[in-house]
This record gives C-alpha cells, structure tokens and sequence, in this order.
C-alpha cells in the first residue's frame, strides 16, 4: 500500500514503513539505543529527504523510547536520579549542538563531518564494546560467576558526589552531566538519540550496572529527541508526522518484543551482539567514504552549502 | 545577393500559411490533487489543430508538448578524492531548475525542433536550467548541469519522450504524461507548439495546478504557519501511541 507523506512529499510503501520501525523497535527494546543510528540511514535508502529523515527519526524515538520506558519502569530498571542529572546535560549539550550544526554548516561539508563523527564513535566504542563483552564472556565460561569488582578511578575522587540507590553507585555528578553534554551534542550533529553512546559510557565510565543502563538512557534519550524534534519543527520544518506515526506504530511494538528478548539474554551476550551491529554500521558508512560512489554529483536544496 | 533575397522571400511566403495554423487543446485533468494514497498520475493531454486553409503538403507537420514544474534554486555537489575518502569538493549554485520536465514529441526532437527555435521557445530542458553568477570556480559549469539532468531523468522527474505523440492526419494529436509521485507542489506550465520543417508555427499554453489536499494539506499547512505547535502535536501523538501500543502489548500478554 503505497502513501503520500505530506512533508517528505514522496510516495512509499506503509508496510515498508511499518517493518522498519518493527525492526528498529526491537533493537531498541533490546539494548536500550533508540536506533536513530540504524533507522536514519535506511531511511535514506528507500529516498526519504535526509533532512526530513534526521528530523523525523527523533519524534519517532521519543515513541519507541516511551514504550521502552514504561516497559522497563514495571520491571524497576530505571535509575530516575541518574536519568535526571544525565538529563540536565544532555539539554545544555543539544542546544551547544545545534548551534555547533548551524557553524559547521556555514563553513560547508557538514554531511562528511556527521559521517566522519559516525564512524569514528561507532568505530571506537563497537570494537570497544566487543572486545570486552568477549572477554567478560570467556571469564563467566571459565571461572563461573566471578562478582564483579568496581576500580577506583579518577572519577570516583571528584566533589558533588550524589547517592543513586537503584545503581548502588555514590560519585559525583560531574561525570554524568559531562556525559550528558556530550551525547547532547553528537544527537543534535548526528540526528540521533545517543544511546549508543550513552549506554557505553554509563557502563565503562560511570560503572553502571547493565540492567540499569538500558532504561535510564531510555529514560533520558525521551527528552533529548523531544526538545530536538521541536527544534527540527520550528527551524526547518522538517518533521513529517505521517511518516512518524507509521515508523512508531511499528516501533513501538517492536520495542516490547524487544524489551522481552532483553531480559531473556545475557547482559555480556547483549553488548556482543550491540557491539556487532555497531561495527556493521561503521562498516557500511566507512566503506562508503572509501569506495568511488557510482554518482558523483548530487543535488541539494539552495543554501546547503 | 538576388539568390539571397529570393530564398528569404521564398521563406515569409512559406511561413505565412503556416501562421494560419492554430491548437485547439485539451487536458484529461487541469488539476492534481496529492492525497494520502497519491502514487502519480497520468495526464492525457489531446487537441486538434485548426486551419483557416489547406495545409502545406512539402513539410510535415509535428507537435511538441512540454510541462514544466515549478523551478527552485537548487545547489548540485560534486565529490572528489581527498586523503582517501570521497568528499563533496565543488558545489554550484543554479539560480533556477523546474523541479519536473517533459518534453513529448511526434518525431525525435532533433527532427520535430530545429536548435534555433528550441533556444527562442526554450524547449530542452537545459534552457530551462538557469545559472547564475556562482562565487565558486567551476571550469566546466555544463558538467553540473549534465549531473543535474542525468540525476532527475534517472528519478523519472525529467523525461524526454521521443515519438510518443501520436497525430492523426496531421490534425488530431494526442499524448500521455505521467507524473511521478513525488511531484512539488504548484502550477505546472503546460505547453503544445506545432513544428512544420522544425520551425514553431503555432504555440498554447495553459496551466495544470498540482496541490495537496485534505489530511496532506493541513499537515502541511499547519508544520508551516504554526511549527510549534505541529512540533508539539508530533510529539503528543508520538507520546500516545508509544503508550498506547505498550499498553496494548501488556493486555495481549495477560490473556
């Protein structure tokens, strides 16, 4: 069934739209990422506009992440005060971004800067990711079960330390606020939720239990995409609430499924298979910077450059 | 010189007949409306041609018709290899390229049209490709502008459509044009010129209006003229459906 989507003024296929947002939806469930580094390409692919795509793909998370919330909420994995001081720097860190987006766009070739910052984040925490959840994998085969001890690291010696209880942690509120700014601004470049940075940095740097991780990044990637998507609304006008609505209607679902897989799998077995996907994109986009593209040329909108 | 003059003399009295030729056409459609389930739409376009005399007999005659979209300033970008990775090096500017372009004719465009008349009544697309004074150093601007026609007539947004009009004892004419799905919204400028030896002996013009409406053009309407609050409708409905889905997910699985 073909549709008209009235602000990306193309003509695709609901079903198409629906599958997608299934997929990306379990994805979500599953590792707590909103997708956008998934969904926002193959939205390309199938000749949505890139700008509406960026756009649109951040309403369609705040679905799909509210849905993951809720999901993740009854079964207690949200760390809320957590989520609130993260919160607190990932809205200084898009309103940075979005101004940084506007200079860089000023100067020309943001498209290559967005994707040079795709492949370099995805490249280092992918690889990352799989080399310790291996090896976290080999130790639980091994030894069976070995309490896992927390370092004490730089950022445990840093002032305002706070108490999060779900997280059993007591640091201080710098390092989580820093993370925060930091996802803010590659959400607001990258056109995505963050998650997939987030969940990462909650892990490695914050020493975040894994179960917890999962829902507060969730928690917090709903307020980032929401204030993102409303300034995609204001300035370029390129959110489409039709292809929303059909990209959520799927994703939502999706990201229940998901949220049920989640539980069944293994925290290690989760970041390998995160840590996989995340490599795969980097392939794909670093493959495409390298290989001659058939097209040489491309038409964009007047004043893009 | 006597040569000269006779041949000029011989071409006004050629002409003047064929001046008393004149289009009598007409649309399937003058108007498109883009709605939810909008996948394109074909148009006949048909008409007769109407003659005060008998028609010249050494010089057959042919029909050219042409819709042109609406034109936006577009930027087309090239890529080149820089440290090892392909980049957009050169952009140019173009002050105005019609955003859809047909161009059907009775016979191949090289025989309908001779190039005098194709620059004077701007037929080719290329004509209708506008470039303005561009603050960049481009060697070859017909590089760009190939890249833009080659780029559109692959998405089916610029199409040459070579003996597809069909003209019946050089008087009834008629062709198809499809438009794509993806068409821009606005008034497409519609034109039909005769050709006799590939010289524009009569032209009409009229208008097909392409727009949204319903649901499409109040979406539309309403991200433009009030983005904050559309941004935040977006959001609600988002919101809504996230909600209302897991809250539909959770039920499932009780029973």
């Amino acid at each position: 069934m073909q549709i008209y989507l009235p602000i990306a003024e193309v003509s695709v296929n609901a079903f198409l739209l629906l599958g997608l947002g299934g997929i990306v939806g379990i994805l979500s469930g599953m590792f707590g990422v909103g997708g956008g580094f998934l969904m926002t390409p193959l939205l390309f692919f199938i000749g949505i506009p890139p700008a509406v795509a960026v756009a649109t793909e951040a309403n369609q998370i705040v679905a799909s992440s509210f849905s993951g919330v809720l999901a993740h909420l009854k079964r207690k994995t949200v760390d809320l005060r957590m989520g609130c001081v993260l919160l607190v720097g990932g809205l200084i860190g898009a309103a940075l971004g979005v101004q940084l987006f506007n200079a860089l766009k000023a100067i020309g070739q943001v498209d290559l800067l967005v994707k040079l910052s795709y492949v370099l984040f995805l490249g280092i925490i992918g690889s990352l990711m799989f080399v310790e959840s291996l090896r976290a994998i080999m130790k639980s085969r091994k030894g069976g079960g070995v309490p896992k001890r927390r370092k004490h690291t730089w950022v445990h010696n840093l002032p305002f330390k706070m108490k999060f209880r779900t997280s059993g942690l007591y640091i201080s509120v710098i390092p989580p606020i820093l993370v925060g700014v930091l996802v803010g601004i590659l959400a607001a470049i990258m056109g995505v939720g963050g998650g997939f940075i987030m969940v990462p940095a909650m892990i490695y740097l914050l020493g975040m239990p894994t179960k917890v991780v999962v829902g507060t990044s969730l928690f917090q990637i709903i307020f980032v995409t929401a204030f993102t998507t409303l300034l995609h609304a204001t300035t370029n006008f390129t959110v489409d609430m039709g292809l929303a609505v059909l990209l959520l209607v799927g994703g939502v679902i999706g990201a229940q499924i998901g949220a049920q897989i989640g539980v069944r799998l293994k925290a290690e077995q989760l970041r390998v298979l995160l840590a996989v996907m995340v490599l795969a994109v980097c392939g794909k986009l670093g493959l495409d910077l390298l290989i001659q593209p058939t097209e040489l040329f491309e038409i964009g909108a007047a004043g893009g450059h | 010189m006597l040569r000269i003059l006779s041949i000029i003399t011989l071409f006004l009295l050629s002409t003047l007949p064929i001046r008393a030729e004149e289009i009598v056409a007409g649309l399937s459609q003058n108007r498109v409306s883009i709605t939810a389930t909008f996948v394109g739409s074909e148009i006949l376009i048909f008409g007769a041609v109407k003659r005060d005399s008998p028609p010249p007999q050494d010089v057959p005659l042919e029909v050219v018709v042409v819709v042109e979209g609406p034109s936006a300033p577009i930027t087309v970008r090239k890529k080149d290899k820089r440290f090892g990775i392909w980049i957009n090096t050169d952009a140019m500017e173009l002050a105005a390229a019609p955003s859809f372009y047909a161009i059907a004719t009775s016979d191949t465009l090289d025989n309908t049209i001779s190039k005098l008349d194709d620059f004077r009544h701007l037929i080719s697309v290329e004509r209708s490709i506008h470039i303005s004074d561009n603050p960049f150093n481009i060697n070859d601007p017909r590089e760009f502008t190939d890249a833009l026609i080659r780029i559109r007539e692959k998405s089916g947004l610029y199409k040459r459509l070579e003996n597809s009009v069909k003209l019946a004892q050089d008087t009834l004419f008629e062709t198809r044009i499809a438009l794509p799905a993806n068409l821009t919204e606005g008034d497409y400028r519609t034109r039909i010129l005769l050709t006799r030896g590939g010289q524009v002996t009569s032209e009409y013009e009229t208008i097909i209006n392409v727009q949204k409406v319903g649901l499409e053009r109040w979406i539309f309407n309403l991200a433009h003229e009030r983005p904050l609050i559309y941004g935040l409708l977006s959001l609600v409905i988002a919101i809504a459906a996230g909600w209302g889905a897991s809250a539909a997910f959770r039920m499932i699985l009780r029973n």
